[in-house]
């Protein structure tokens, strides 16, 4: 055992792999040429569409031991996971691996075949029942969370080795243009498909919207794509995005957003070229929309808005308050519709939006992004990984990644959830280390981390409440008394990779 | 106080806890909660404290709690009381 420079003990090795343990957001150097995937030829006349899911695996040459790529952008409404999986298990293969961008409640399919020894690890965050059995000890399978940007680290330094990738595609021809904004499973747009075409050895396009060739707007070009498959359907549209995301009515939310929009005005960052970023939940939303309010009075023109676009960010767009949308995911219809309509609605690849290992990916470029937490510790570190009960529920996102990105990374929570202290001694799981997070807000009021402390006496003469971290745990826990700690077993069950490789921190078995 | 009857108060609903009370004997506690591996002391201690401030020394009482704070505690167990009185 060794402790990273957050203080969480870390075993030297683990399933094989020599851990390396996490020491600050930026020093980590890589080293040596990316990996590359095999050359091919297709001539003219070669057929690329193939009859079944099952011919595409045989195809493949998928074998026992592999690893299989795919996307979450159909999220909850996600057929396509659990169909490759079920015919991959009827071909009788083992041992393999999932490397999906994010696993879903809908996944819990998945179950019998981890039993049964089909799957046997999971590269990626886990939601959902599988990942409440995995901490409980009621099954076994090893999961490595990965931040967005670190994904597509993993794979350029072969890190993560997806020998097939099976890329969910709303829209595709029979060549292999893939389209992701049109069809009856559009889901604007497949950033975190990107890597997986750039570096899979084999690329497998599944689509239930085949269209006469070329499919456009193209997000991932036929150039990529080694066989074509269509399926009845990809997966439940009603589930597949969100038909509207909205702001909160909750008073606490709007409380938090409020004092959150304050934070942004005084940093001296919103000024023309503004660049922003917040999350999907109702809260984030309610910031954006008291910064839209903030940029139309004082007539502002952002430059971009990045990251999972919603409805909120392509209204900021068509309004002129932005010049541009940096988009890896699409959140809600409102901005699948937007993709094809608004050319500066850029399709972002996991890669461009936040390797941290290339000539530079967007979070470099963000002047604020807004993100969540369930838990924050008194050293600014976030959990977004785990609930409280200490079993694994989610996906680190893009959240380490803007937040080491941004000039200013605010986190908003509410400071109580049903008794639970949100500001606390320490978080279950380190997911994004508190010396990439600036601000801390609360309806409680506001703590400020270094590099922004200057800002406290302007944000008193505002009306905002600055409190030092210390003394907003002191507040809520005289509200909600002192938990106690979750008690774990020794056996760990996951890793939550940094964007760079090394460890925050593991997650062990939740005792008894 | 003595309990006569059954009776309830609360909801599930988060932040809220719902309470049962029968008569019986002797003094059963019973308490499950949402966060009873971080708070189940705390909750536990508070509500011997309303059955003590009310003289309730025969009775079943069940709680359910989905993360209530004290103050809803207090009100929910001492209604329920009350109801059953």
């Amino acid at each position: 055992m060794s402790k990273n420079s957050l203080g969480r003990e870390l075993p030297e090795t683990w399933r094989g792999r020599t851990l390396r343990p996490y020491r600050d957001p930026f020093s980590a150097q890589p080293e040596g040429p990316r990996v590359a995937r095999p050359i091919r030829r297709v001539n003219p006349g070669d057929n690329k569409l193939l009859g079944s899911l099952r011919e595409a695996i045989e195809a493949s040459g998928l074998r026992d031991g592999m690893t299989i790529g795919a996307h979450h952008h159909l999220r909850n409404g996600d057929l396509v996971l659990n169909s490759v999986v079920k015919e991959i298990a009827a071909l009788g293969l083992r041992d393999i691996g999932i490397a999906s961008s994010s696993v879903h409640p809908v996944h819990e399919a998945l179950i019998p075949y981890i039993r049964d020894g089909v799957i046997s690890h999971i590269e990626c965050g886990v939601n959902g029942q599988i990942s409440r059995m995995v901490s409980t000890g009621q099954l076994d399978v090893p999961i490595i969370t990965r931040t967005h940007g670190g994904r597509g680290r993993a794979m350029m330094c072969g890190d993560l080795k997806v020998d097939v990738a099976f890329v969910g595609a709303p829209t595709c021809d029979e060549y292999g243009n893939i389209c992701a904004s049109k069809g009856p499973s559009a889901c604007g747009v497949v950033g975190y498909s990107h890597s997986d075409a750039d570096y899979a050895d084999c690329v497998i396009a599944i689509t239930d919207n085949l269209v006469p060739y070329p499919a456009f707007p193209i997000s991932i070009p036929q150039t990529k794509v080694d066989y074509v498959v269509k399926i009845d359907s990809l997966g439940n549209p009603a589930k597949i995005v969100s038909t509207t995301t909205r702001i909160t009515t909750d008073p606490i939310g709007l409380q938090i957003a409020k004092y959150a929009a304050t934070v942004i005005e005084l940093s001296g960052l919103l000024r023309n070229g503004f660049s922003f970023q917040t999350g999907a939940g109702g809260a984030s939303l309610a910031v954006a929309a008291n910064v839209r309010d903030l940029m139309r009075k004082q007539a502002i023109t952002g430059s971009f808005g990045a990251g999972g676009i919603t409805g909120y960010f392509v209204e900021m767009l068509e309004e002129g308050l932005l010049e541009a949308l940096f988009d890896v995911q699409s959140f809600d219809l409102k901005a699948v519709a937007s993709v094809g309509r608004n050319p500066a609605h850029i399709e972002m690849s996991a890669d461009m939006y936040a390797n941290p290992f290339n000539a530079g990916c967007v979070v470099n470029r963000l002047d604020c992004v807004v993100l969540g937490a369930r838990e924050i510790d008194v050293n600014f570190n976030v959990n977004v990984n785990t609930e409280s009960d200490g079993t694994l529920n989610g996906n680190t996102g893009g959240h380490a990644d803007t937040a080491a990105g941004a000039k200013l990374a605010i986190v908003v929570a509410p400071s109580i959830r049903a008794r639970l202290p949100i500001v606390r001694d320490e978080v279950t799981t380190i997911s994004t280390p508190g010396e990439t997070i600036d601000a801390i807000v609360t309806e409680r009021g506001v703590a400020l981390n270094s590099k922004y402390q200057a800002l406290a006496p302007d944000l008193r003469r505002r009306g905002v409440p600055v409190k030092s971290i210390i003394e907003l745990r002191d507040e809520i826990y005289g509200i909600t008394g002192a938990p106690r700690p979750i008690e774990f077993t020794d056996k760990i069950v996951g890793l939550v990779e940094y964007r760079d490789g090394t460890i925050t921190d593991v997650i062990r078995q939740v005792k008894g | 106080m003595r309990i006569n009857k059954k009776a309830q108060a609360g909801t599930m609903q988060s932040s809220d806890l719902i309470v049962f009370v029968e008569p019986a004997d002797d003094l059963a506690i019973e308490i499950e909660s949402t966060v009873q591996q971080q708070f189940g002391h705390l909750i536990e201690a508070r509500v011997k404290q309303v059955l003590k401030r009310l003289s309730v020394e025969q009775c079943r009482i069940m709680v359910s709690d989905r993360g209530a704070l004290d103050y809803a505690i207090d009100a929910r167990v001492e209604a329920a009381l009350r109801r059953a009185n």
